[in-house]
């Protein structure tokens, strides 16, 4: 983190209010305090977010004293800069131009971002510092060595990097940090009840964007999130873990992975990888 | 209610061999083995076992993450995997075999407590085997593994093992490095002495290899004897209204060796000024003592100009503070080293200009003995250099502090990473003189 404060002229970070952003906001305050952050706080707003997320989030921002820029989806379909395709529901494909043009408008030329390697394959070869060209691409075929902890941030004007500090972190880690740091978390991480319909194997939670078709049977369910994306694709774990202890307990038996509950992820064995090389984080 | 205290001891181990030597099957079945996949990690495995066509699970497609790799069955870049037992946390960086990927092994090496280098029971030793064993030497990893994998297509020929071995240690005393080396005959395919131990080679003893990851002593591979702080940013909060952060001026970094103590005596370098520290900051609140690798921020008694890149060491042992460098380095670009070429070199942290005044050598992988006069460098190379930089670095040798005795070359106007050095360990003439802080 304060690397990358000391290596570029205007970092900012990624934070939507989710367990890992949570972490590194924290991190951000044990590298920086007693100096306020040297960076704003930026996210992309699907207008598919869960309400409770982005309200922690607001609240959040607010308490740490922290700059926080939103750029939407929405605003970005009015202007053109991302175009559904037909048919396309998801707004996951469609945060990729509006993070890349929010990167534009203010010259960032460094996120930090909370992914991390046991997530996924594609994110498995992340470097800590992951460079993107002109075009907010990711190459994983010319990847910089890193070697030790020498971190080359070096980059030409356009060009921009990534930086991911919850690398090596796990799911598991994530949660004992939280719980040894008494974090904050949005209560939707927590077991609540709610509408949810059965689709793909999966409970999805019913809302104004995804209301039950024809008689399509509707189970009120005790259920959690393990991960957040897109409201429409987010699957609700059945669990009755209402504390952070009963979360921690829960994983570390679960058969399960955590993205698991993510349809984005199933839709081709390479779906993460193809969003990565256009610019995802 | 309670549940099993989660383990903290952290083991970082690589594995390098050459192609279809069957490193991402071992960590496939390591994890497989271990209970550490998930019902729907196994249900991709399966996915995509239909797609291939034979049916058969493929361990090798959880590691090889990218589409490319899938298609050609390699492994292009350092994929990083992690599971737990009981007993250990392990980070795994599965590591490329191919020629033009070594530079992602020393990547994926460069912070491994293990190496395990996996040798074809068919093929034996081959170059690239030496120049793993070589470049974990270099990189000062102390502990090898050498896996000796696919003994089922070799019959379990206890012969052919035992040559392998005997070929490796025949060169081990020349590199003068690893605490400990053990040899494990495996099957990764079948799973023989990976997780579960073998019953086709009832005349190996040994442990399996899991059971060795878990047991193998790792001491603190941390420096704590000599005290090492780059100083990585400057922390000061620009509140003028607030009195108690009006005067706040602290200096921020990640302790490279040694112990640091509340009012203990530090010398700044390269400027030579000794000073105090007055306070050991940090968000959980002030500290009488901190050490190597932790993070803080010191307060030092005097107000003097401090500024990332300087470091704060104790007043003996004291480290290099030279623009004259000598290091081993392995060359990581298609553009080859030459001599009188000017980069960038990052040590700690800062980056300087740099040029290569000389190059003594190069290594000659097949008896890692040194050719004199070489001319150039090549990708994958490794030589000794002579650097001149523009400003005094403070370094100590890579032996002594793997923080404060590596670098990197950065060739300026593509920004590649082109090489990784490991410093050799300063003459007495560089060492830095100082005086007290005077007002």
């Amino acid at each position: 983190m304060r690397e990358v404060a000391a290596e570029f002229e205007r970092p900012a970070l990624l934070f939507s209010g989710g367990k890992d952003s949570i972490c590194l906001l924290r991190l951000a305050e044990k590298a920086f305090r007693p100096s306020d952050l040297p960076m704003p706080l930026l996210n992309v707003d699907t207008g598919h977010h869960f309400a409770e997320l982005n309200d922690f989030r607001d609240r959040r921002a607010q308490e740490l004293g922290g700059k926080l820029i939103i750029r939407t989806v929405e605003d970005a379909i009015a202007r053109g800069i991302a175009v559904p395709a037909p048919g396309e529901l998801s707004r996951n494909r469609l945060q990729i131009p509006t993070l890349l043009a929010a990167i534009e408008e203010f010259g960032f030329d460094c996120l930090i971002g909370g992914a991390r390697r046991d997530e996924e394959k594609a994110r498995a070869k992340e470097r800590f510092f992951s460079f993107r060209d002109a075009f907010g691409q990711w190459d994983p075929k010319s990847q910089r060595p890193e070697i030790w902890n020498l971190f080359n941030a070096r980059i030409h004007p356009g060009e921009h990097m990534r930086a991911f500090p919850l690398s090596n972190w796990t799911e598991l880690d994530v949660w004992e940090y939280i719980r040894r740091e008494h974090l904050e978390v949005p209560a939707i991480y927590f077991s609540h009840k709610r509408k949810c319909v059965r689709r793909h194997s999966q409970w999805l939670p019913v809302t104004e964007l995804l209301p039950p078709k024809d008689k399509e049977p509707v189970k009120e369910l005790v259920v959690r999130v393990r991960t957040i994306g897109d409201i429409i694709s987010t699957g609700m774990v059945e669990s009755p873990a209402g504390s952070i202890d009963d979360i921690i307990r829960e994983i570390s038996v679960a058969r399960v992975t955590e993205r698991g509950s993510r349809a984005d992820d199933k839709t081709s064995e390479a779906a993460m990888e193809d969003r990565k090389k256009a610019g995802y984080f | 209610m309670s549940f099993p205290a989660h383990p903290i001891e952290i083991l970082r181990f690589n594995t390098c061999g050459s192609v279809d030597d069957g490193k991402s099957t071992l960590i496939g079945r390591l994890l497989y083995d271990s209970k550490s996949l998930m019902d729907d990690q196994i249900a991709a495995l399966e996915r995509s076992a239909d797609i291939t066509g034979n049916g058969q699970i493929n361990l090798a497609n959880l590691t090889d993450g990218l589409r490319a790799e899938r298609e050609q069955g390699i492994t292009i870049d350092v994929a990083y995997r992690y599971f737990a037992t009981p007993r250990r946390k392990f980070i795994v960086a599965d590591t490329p075999g191919h020629v033009q990927y070594t530079r992602n092994m020393v990547t994926g090496a460069s912070t491994a407590n293990l190496s395990i280098v996996l040798v074809d029971a068919r093929q034996g030793v081959v170059e690239q085997t030496r120049r793993h064993i070589y470049i974990g030497a270099l990189l000062g990893i102390p502990h090898l593994v050498i896996a000796v994998n696919k003994m089922d297509l070799a019959n379990w020929d206890q012969e052919r093992f035992l040559r392998i071995r005997e070929q490796v240690e025949g060169f081990l005393p020349k590199l003068n490095a690893f605490r400990d080396v053990k040899f494990i005959p495996i099957s990764a395919l079948n799973g023989d002495n990976v997780v579960t131990a073998s019953t086709s080679a009832p005349w190996y003893e040994g442990p399996t290899l899991l059971a060795h990851l878990e047991t193998v002593y790792i001491a603190s591979d941390w420096n704590l004897n000599t005290l090492r702080f780059p100083i990585q940013w400057v922390n000061r909060p620009n509140r003028p209204a607030d009195a108690a952060l009006h005067d706040f001026r602290g200096l921020s970094g990640q302790i490279a060796g040694g112990i640091i103590r509340k009012d203990q005596e530090v010398l700044l370098l390269p400027a030579g000024i000794k000073t105090r520290v007055k306070e050991i900051w940090t968000y959980n609140g002030s500290l009488n003592e901190a050490f190597c690798p932790q993070s803080v921020t010191l307060r030092l008694a005097h107000d003097v100009d401090a500024s990332r890149g300087d470091v704060i060491v104790g007043t003996e042992n004291l480290p290099g503070c030279s623009p004259e460098l000598r290091a081993r380095l392995c060359w990581m670009h298609t553009r080859p080293l030459q001599p009188n070429r000017k980069y960038l070199l990052k040590h700690c942290a800062q980056t300087v200009q740099a040029v290569v005044t000389s190059l003594e050598n190069r290594i000659d992988m097949a008896s890692f003995e040194p050719d004199l006069a070489p001319g150039q460098l090549g990708i994958n190379d490794i030589g000794v250099v002579h650097l001149r930089t523009s400003k005094p670095i403070v370094f100590d040798g890579y032996s002594r502090n793997r923080f404060t005795g590596a670098c990197i070359l950065i060739e300026p106007g593509t920004n590649a990473t082109v090489g990784a050095g490991m410093l050799f360990p300063p003459i007495e003439s560089a060492k830095p003189e100082y005086s007290d802080f005077a007002i």
